[in-house]
């Protein structure tokens, strides 16, 4: 078996060279993944519904749920305490000067909330919450964005047919053909144009952090 | 091209004379101080440190920068997120020069802290459409033939993201300093995915981190058989706790989130997941309501990082305009420069490595008679993709989109040598 370094610099080379050399058994490293063990990890939920678990949660369960668990940070309704992340309303703003981006007005897939929520909330204690808790806390979400009513059960089962209003709104990154003209055989040099103004300052909103002073604080825009 | 010679006499012809003032440049002129009569109590006093002895060869186990340059560290925005364990701090880039980012400067994003991980308690799993799931241990991984070192740059796409409605932050750390640049140490993720046989099925992984984020993104299987690395070690040594340690992603050219630090799992299947950071987050809203998503790569971009706002101008006479150049598309193969706002553009001169998606450093040697300038910098990279205006960028996009922005940046250097973050028409 080769090791050497010329293997990886000849790129038609190297997959030969390498799946005679790393595959598992020639290369002996690694053990086979128990079921046990990738089931501990494997908590991801697909769009289309795939690695949701078994069971159910109800809207007035979720509301529950939800106040003792996430409330302190995202409001009793979502709408967000202090400058903690809003999970609610925005509808009809995203054309707007500041958009409002929630899971009603913004999110394409109802399996975001579910596998978000169960994987990365309530922050600082992640991944503490059981199926059942999950599903009424996405139901009642759901509902708080109006994509449910008040009695909505949300079950493993029907989960796939609630859809998000925004999902049609959602395209591929398209820059190559929409942005083309960003590739350009030859930038302009000299006399590019006639005359230049300054038409915006940093000084003017002055929010850069410094020593001893605290600016205003602007809609934040690091998501 | 342009090479001076350490301690050769500096080459007017190559200083860019700007237009008409060559005549007031001379007169202005800084002489050194030759014709000075009083002597320089520097050279003349002997200082402490040339008679009295210094510290031991162990006085820092792990060596640290000299104390004057202690206000050369990455800075938080607090106001930009509720709490520092989901926030950002950002690289210096005006104080940095070259091409690499020194270990403890790199810019930090998390979405759940800094996880401490014991290396002997980490594992790596590969699993889903594969023909055989497997577990690896730090120390398997460290013995995986293939292993490579590379030196990319790793940009968040939220880089300039503060920058889409107008200029905001004053300093190339806040407004660029989302990137660094680090030689990376590692084997091909395709070495794992080949040695636990992907199906035919398999089209995407998802990649997964062990911190309290489980931070997940879905990557084509394309580009993971193609250049991304499983990496432990940055600069030479082992990776920095809050850069993933022990072991992360690289996924090169493409946006800093999908570089998994902490990277405990990757999952084979045939479509995306749809997780909350290619979803809610790190898609592009445009103007008219409707959003990109999966725009992975990141576009050639450039900065001036001296003068910037945090590094001004002391001196007129000769000065050294220095910027960064990147490119996620390849390797940047032309920087121009220009000081009045983008009528006239001088092609400046690319020093060090210009490698494939990674940082790029110019330099243009000027010499500065103290007027006004409107400095700005132009990468192109080898697909022929030139860095676009913001005007450009915006007429394309709106100002709502937060990501990928990476249009020319302007500095106003005024007469006194002070620098501003400001558009131009
Ligand atoms: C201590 C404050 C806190 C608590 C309590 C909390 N969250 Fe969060 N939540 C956050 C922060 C911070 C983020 C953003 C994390 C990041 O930047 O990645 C977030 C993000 C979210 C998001 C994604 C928002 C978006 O637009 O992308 C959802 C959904 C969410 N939380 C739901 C919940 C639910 C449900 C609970 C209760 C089970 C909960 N959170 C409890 C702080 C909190």
């Amino acid at each position: 078996m080769s090791r050497s370094a010329r293997s990886f610099a000849v790129a038609g080379a190297v997959l030969l060279a390498f799946t005679g050399l790393a595959s598992a058994d020639a290369v002996k490293l690694g053990r086979p993944a128990l079921p046990e063990e990738i089931k501990a990890w494997d908590i991801d939920v697909r769009p289309d519904g795939l690695g949701l678990p078994e069971g159910q949660g109800s809207v007035s369960q979720g509301e529950e749920l939800f106040q003792n668990n996430c409330a302190a940070c995202h409001g009793e309704f979502g709408e967000g305490v202090g400058r903690w992340p809003v999970l609610a309303g925005g509808q009809g703003t995203l054309t707007s000067e500041r958009p409002e981006k929630t899971i009603g007005s913004f999110w394409p897939d109802t399996s975001t909330v579910f596998d978000y929520v169960h994987r990365a909330m309530p922050f600082g204690a992640a991944q503490t919450l059981q199926p059942d808790e999950v599903y009424a806390i996405v139901a009642y979400l759901l509902y708080l964005n109006d994509v449910v009513p008040d009695d909505y059960v949300l079950t493993k089962e029907n989960f796939p047919t609630v859809a998000l209003p925004n999902r049609p709104n959602f395209y591929d990154d398209d820059r190559e053909t929409t942005e083309k003209a960003f590739w350009k055989a030859t930038p302009c040099m000299k006399d590019c144009k006639p005359k230049v103004e300054i038409t915006s300052h940093a000084a003017v909103l002055d929010v850069t952090p410094d020593a001893g002073k605290e600016g205003d604080k602007p809609a934040g825009a690091v998501e | 091209m342009n090479q001076m010679k350490p301690g050769s006499r500096v080459d007017r012809r190559r200083f860019l004379t700007l237009a008409g003032l060559a005549g007031a440049c001379a007169a202005v002129g800084v002489q050194p101080a030759a014709a000075e009569a009083t002597p320089d109590p520097d050279i003349v006093n002997l200082p402490p440190w040339t008679q009295a002895l210094g510290a031991g060869v162990n006085n820092h186990p792990y060596g640290v920068p000299s104390p004057f340059e202690k206000d050369v560290v990455r800075r938080e925005v607090t106001w930009l997120t509720a709490s520092s364990e989901s926030s950002v701090s950002f690289t210096p880039l005006y104080a940095l020069d070259g091409i690499i980012t020194p270990n403890g400067l790199c810019f930090v994003r998390h979405h759940g802290g800094e996880a401490e991980i014991d290396p002997t308690r980490h594992r790596f799993m590969i699993h889903g459409l594969v023909d055989k799931p497997l577990v690896f241990t730090m120390e398997d991984i460290k013995r995986m033939p293939g292993r490579t070192n590379r030196v990319y740059f790793l940009e968040c796409a939220a880089n300039s993201g503060m920058e889409w409605r107008g200029a905001q932050l004053n300093g190339c750390q806040y407004t660029h300093g989302m990137i660094h640049n680090v030689v990376y140490t590692g084997v091909p993720l395709r070495a794992f995915l080949e040695a636990a046989g992907v199906k035919p099925k398999g089209k995407w992984v998802l990649a997964e981190g062990a911190d309290a984020s489980a931070m997940t993104r879905s990557i084509p299987l394309e580009k993971a058989m193609d250049d991304c690395l499983v990496a432990w070690a940055m600069n030479g040594e082992a990776l920095r706790p809050e850069q993933g340690y022990p072991l992360r992603l690289v996924v090169p050219g493409w946006e800093g989130n999908m570089w998994i630090k902490w990277l405990r799992r990757i999952e084979v299947g045939d479509q995306p997941w749809g997780q909350r950071e290619e979803t809610s987050k790190y898609t592009d809203l445009l103007a008219d309501g409707r959003s990109r998503r999966f725009t992975f790569i990141m576009d050639a971009k450039s900065v001036v990082t001296s003068p910037s706002p945090q590094a001004p101008l002391h001196a007129r006479g000769p000065n050294v305009i220095s910027g960064v150049a990147w490119s996620g598309r390849g390797t940047v193969t032309r920087v121009d420069v220009t000081l009045d706002g983008g009528k006239n553009w001088t092609t400046a001169r690319i020093e060090g490595p210009a490698l494939p998606r990674s940082m790029t450093r110019f330099y243009l040697d000027v010499d500065w008679n103290g007027e006004e300038l409107l400095l700005q910098s132009r990468a192109m990279d080898d697909t022929g993709y030139v860095q676009p205006t913001k005007a450009e960028l915006r007429a394309v996009r709106g100002v709502n989109s937060i990501y990928h922005n990476n249009g020319i940046q302007t500095w106003l250097v005024r007469s006194n040598g002070e620098a501003e973050n400001v558009e131009v028409s």
